[in-house]
Order: C-alpha cells, then structure tokens, then sequence
C-alpha cells in the first residue's frame, strides 16, 4: 500500500470519528443542562448516571422563576439588553458613517482607538469604574451597568457598521443628496436600509454582551438583589446549598435559551441578507 | 449654509456625528484608565479616597507590597500557564474541527451550529453545567470512572504516577473547550476561501494528504492562526469570569485577574489592586511586542 493509499484511507476513517466527537463534547453539555432541568433532584442523587428523567417536572421551573426570583432577573436582564442595543446603534450609526464617509480632523487615529479599547481588559476598567460607580452612589442601578455595556461595545460597532457603510456606492448617497436629502435623512433613508444585515450583526454583538456579561454586573449590582441579572443571579444562587441543583439548572436553561435562539435566528437572517444582496450584482 | 467651504462643512459633520462615540469612550473607557494609573500609586481605600483626593500621596508602596508576596508570582505563573495552554488548544482544536468540516456531509449544518454553543452560552451557564457535571457527589463524569477525581477543588492529584495540577488542568479543559470554536469560525472560512487550484496541482504531483496540508494548505493559514493566537493571548491573559466562576481561584488556580478582584472587593485594597492589574496589563505589553517583532521577522522572511 501506498503512503497516498494509506494517508487517504486513514483520514476518511478519522474524519467521522472526529466530527462525532465534536459533535458530542458539544451537544452532550446542552442535552444534559436540559434533561436535568425537568428532574428532580432526588433522582439525581440517586441515579447520577442516568440519562432520561423518570418523570418530568416543571417544579424546578415554577420554583426558579418565582421563588428564587428569575423572572425579575430576567426582566432586569432584557432592559438592560434592549437599551444597551438600542443606544449603542443609536451612537454608533453616526459614528461609523463619519468614519465611513467623511474627512474630519482625527479621523485616521480614530482606528487606533479602537482597537485599544476592544483589546483593553476589563479587569483594569473595573477597579475606577468600581470606585467612581461607590463614590457616586450608582451602584446597584441598572444605569450604571448599561452605560459601561455601551461604552465597551460601541467601539467596536463603528468598526463593524463602517465596514459595510464602506460597501454602500455613494453614487446612491449623491442621487439622495441631488433629491434634497440632508446627510441625516440620506443617513436614515438611503444607507441604513441598506445596510440590515450589518445593523442586525451590531445589535446582536451589543445584545450578546449586554445579556452575557458578569464582571461588572458582580461588582455594581451584587449587594442589591431586585438588581441582579440573570447571569449574576444564577452565579450567586449556585454557591447557596439550600438551592437544589435541578432546579438551578432550570435557572440555567432559561439564561441560555434566549441567547442561542436570538443568536440562530439572527445568524441565518444575516447570511440570507448578505447573499440577497450579492445576487444584485 | 454657514460653513465657508464644503470641505470646512463635511469636517465640521463628521466631527459632530463621532462626537457621541468620542465622549462615551472618553468618559467611561480612556479616563478611568488614567486614574486606574494613579490609583496605583496612592494608599486608597473606599473609606479615605475622598481625603485622599486625585493627586494626593504617590507612592510607590502598592508596588514593593505586591511584588513582594510570594501569592502574587504564583498567580503570574498560574497565568501563564492557563493563557498559553489555553491559548494553544483551542486554536489546535479548531484547526481541527475545521478540517473535518471542511467538505459537505450530511448534517453538517446541526454539527456546526453544536460546535459554535460552548462560545455562544453565556459564561455563567456554562461554568455552572462543568460544575455539575464534574461534581464529586453527582456529576455525570465521576460516574463514568471508577474512582471519584474532585475536578475542581483538588490542587494536586497523581495521573498514572506523575503529579498532576488537577484543578488547573481541568480550567485549562474549559478554556479550550469554550475557546475553540473561536477558532474554528476563523480558520473555517479562511479554509472555505483557499482557491482549489493550488490543492488540485499539489494532487496531480502526488502529494499525499499529510503533505498537502503541511506544504500548500498550512503556510496559506498562518496569518489568521498568528492572529487568532494574538486575539486569544490577549483576552485570556486577562480573563477574569472562567476561573472565579469555576474555582473561585481555589486548588491551584488563582490567576492575577482574580486576585485583582480580591483586593479590590474583600480586602478593600484598592492600590494594591490597581498596581497589581497595572502589572498585568504591563507583562501583556511585554509579550505582545516580543511576540510582535518575532512574528513581522518570520513575515519578511517568507517573503
């Protein structure tokens, strides 16, 4: 047998193995997290190993959303996902397209900027902004949290938003502005409904790190509990014994569910749009 | 129109529409940073910061304090162990998921989208189902092996005779597991924008498959392996939520973001805190220009 017989022989035979084991070091985690949060947790002490729940419950469920308090959390948790996105693109939609567009003084070191505040680690950002955040008694207010979530994401959503900007052919921009547009309706009227996809790319960047994030809402928000964010509240209620843990993993289910459905969905309306468009020549 | 040229005008627009961005950035990312800084160099705590004032007592204590206890190199260490390895198994885990995804199969689209939840779930659920299922008492892993390992809240086990950090080890698993498909995105589209030809000729000259990843595929996908490797250095080297939502920094594990947080909240040191992650984003800058010049030397050297 040949090297080439063999080599070819071997990966088609690897290849599957290592898909499977993909596919199951990914998976399994998200079927176990979901399995155990229609059991209870009696069943799991004594059958740790067993696959399917002999009965399902929704206890863990009604237990979690309304005596351990989730549904608050989640309720702190979405405004605070929907403000978050809703002002960064607000702030970000004129900024990209000045960097897109227009000549201005700074404009080139603007870039740079950035990139450090994107790579900057928020570990150093969290001890002035802690302090600041005591000093001024905004801790423990959602207001606080949404405006550090801004400030960390829109960076980055000018630099995502101008790219496509870029792609739009000004000629459409100078036939608005020929028309009578002023550059905030041509803005309005012309560049953002062509760009779609790329404002649903941002407000999914925005809405992932608004509804994920952990740090900052631990060290303004932990001493307040009507304030906490899903994420931060299951973190607490995990170290508590008194909470069982199927249970605590319903809390975990319904912290996770919105994040992969908004980010599925989103992902095959971006990819439609970008391939719509392409077809247009 | 009140500007006197177009061109005076369009500066003048494009300053008011970044304006937002700048002051947001300005206020709430660049100026703590500064005074990060000089917190550093000040004896604060949340009790005397206000007598204390902005430019009140500079000291270099926070510094010779902190470089002098023992906890603190430790740390370093631990954090350079967990970014590196992490850092690198994620990126050859993705390299490899990349490969055998590369082609068309049946279902590939589920397995795809499988791959991308351990990235998208966020960290806490996630921290959370690792503890579950790593636990001593119930977790589904222990019942698969015959004797219980304590993942997480054990220092130090032996693995076929030799020592092993278990503890680290186990968050260094997570990382690469979370990290991974990362990676893959990356290197997967990278793979998926290689023109056919260059492989299709190396196939006509009888290269085996091993050689035409090694000699055709791989020098095309050293840049964006080179950047990924800057971007995940980056923000493992200063990751804070895996290890504290795993171990609390326990057995082993505490890394200098970790410690930052400590000493900002529990001991309510936050000089010592300040000097301590000033000294961590300094290293960071330390090896990126290292890593830097070696990398644009390997550039020209290519060609």
């Amino acid at each position: 047998m040949t090297r080439d017989r063999f080599e070819r022989a071997l990966f088609r035979a690897l290849r599957p193995l290592v898909i499977a084991v993909l596919f199951a070091i990914t998976a399994f985690p998200l079927y176990y997290m979901v399995m155990l949060s229609f059991r209870d947790i009696q069943e799991l002490i004594l059958e740790p190993g067993s696959l399917w729940p002999r009965d399902f419950t929704l206890d863990t469920y009604t237990n979690v959303l309304g005596r351990q308090g989730f549904l608050i959390f989640m309720r702190n948790s979405a405004i605070v996902a929907v403000v978050s996105v809703a002002v960064t693109l607000l702030i970000s939609i004129p900024g990209a397209y000045a960097v897109a567009r227009l000549r201005f003084f700074g404009r080139r070191q603007v870039h740079f900027l950035f990139l450090a505040v994107y790579l900057f680690p928020a570990i150093v950002l969290a001890i002035p902004l802690f302090v600041l955040f005591t000093m001024l008694g905004l801790r423990g207010s959602l207001f606080g949290l949404i405006l550090v979530y801004i400030a960390q994401t829109v960076p980055v959503t000018v630099y995502m938003l101008r790219n496509y900007f870029e792609t739009v052919p000004q000629s459409v921009e100078e036939a608005a502005a020929i028309d009578g547009c002023t550059r905030l309706s041509t803005i309005w009227r012309v560049v953002l409904p062509l760009s779609k996809p790329a404002l649903m790319a941002t407000g999914l960047y925005a809405f992932m790190i608004a509804w994920n994030e952990f740090l900052f809402a631990l060290l303004f928000l932990v001493e307040k509990r009507d304030s906490w964010t899903v994420s931060l509240g299951l973190s607490q209620l995990a170290g508590s014994i008194e909470i069982p843990t199927t249970v605590l993993m319903a809390g975990s289910v319904v912290l996770t569910l919105p994040i992969v459905v908004v980010f599925f969905a989103g992902e095959r309306l971006l990819t439609e749009g970008l391939t719509a468009g392409a077809e247009k020549g | 129109m009140r500007g006197r040229t177009l061109r005076e005008q369009e500066g003048r627009a494009g300053l008011a529409l970044i304006s937002p961005t700048l002051v947001i950035t300005l206020v709430v990312v660049v100026l703590p940073l500064l005074w990060a800084i000089m917190l550093a160099f000040q004896d604060v705590r949340l009790i005397n910061i206000r007598q204390v004032g902005l430019f009140g007592g500079y000291t270099l204590e926070n510094f010779t304090y902190v470089l002098a206890e023992p906890g603190f190199w430790t740390a370093l260490v631990n954090t350079m162990i967990y970014t590196v390895a992490g850092t690198g198994l994620s990126i050859v885990i993705g390299l490899v998921a990349a490969l055998a995804l590369r082609d068309r199969f049946r279902g590939r689209t589920l397995v795809r989208a499988s791959i991308l939840i351990p990235y998208v779930a966020p960290v806490v659920a996630v921290t959370f189902l690792w503890q579950t299922m790593l636990s001593p008492q119930y977790g589904i892993v222990n019942t698969w092996l015959s004797e219980p390992i304590a993942f997480l809240t054990q220092a130090r086990g032996t693995f076929l005779g030799v020592e092993v950090p278990v503890a680290l080890l186990t968050v260094i698993a997570f990382e690469a597991w979370r990290y991974f498909p990362f990676a893959f995105l990356f290197i997967l589209a990278r793979i998926q924008a290689l023109p056919a030809e260059l492989d299709e000729a190396a196939v006509v000259d009888g290269a085996t498959p091993t050689q035409r990843f090694r000699y055709v595929m791989l020098p095309q996908l050293w840049r964006i392996i080179a950047l990924l490797a800057v971007l995940r250095f980056v923000f493992t080297f200063t990751k804070f939520d895996d290890v504290y939502l795993l171990t609390g920094g326990g057995a082993g594990t505490e890394v200098v973001s970790v410690r930052v947080y400590n000493f900002l909240t529990a001991r309510d040191d936050i000089g010592a805190s300040a000097a301590q992650a000033i000294v961590l984003a300094v290293v960071l800058v330390v090896f990126l220009v290292i890593y830097l010049k070696f990398f644009a030397g390997g550039e020209r050297d290519q060609g």
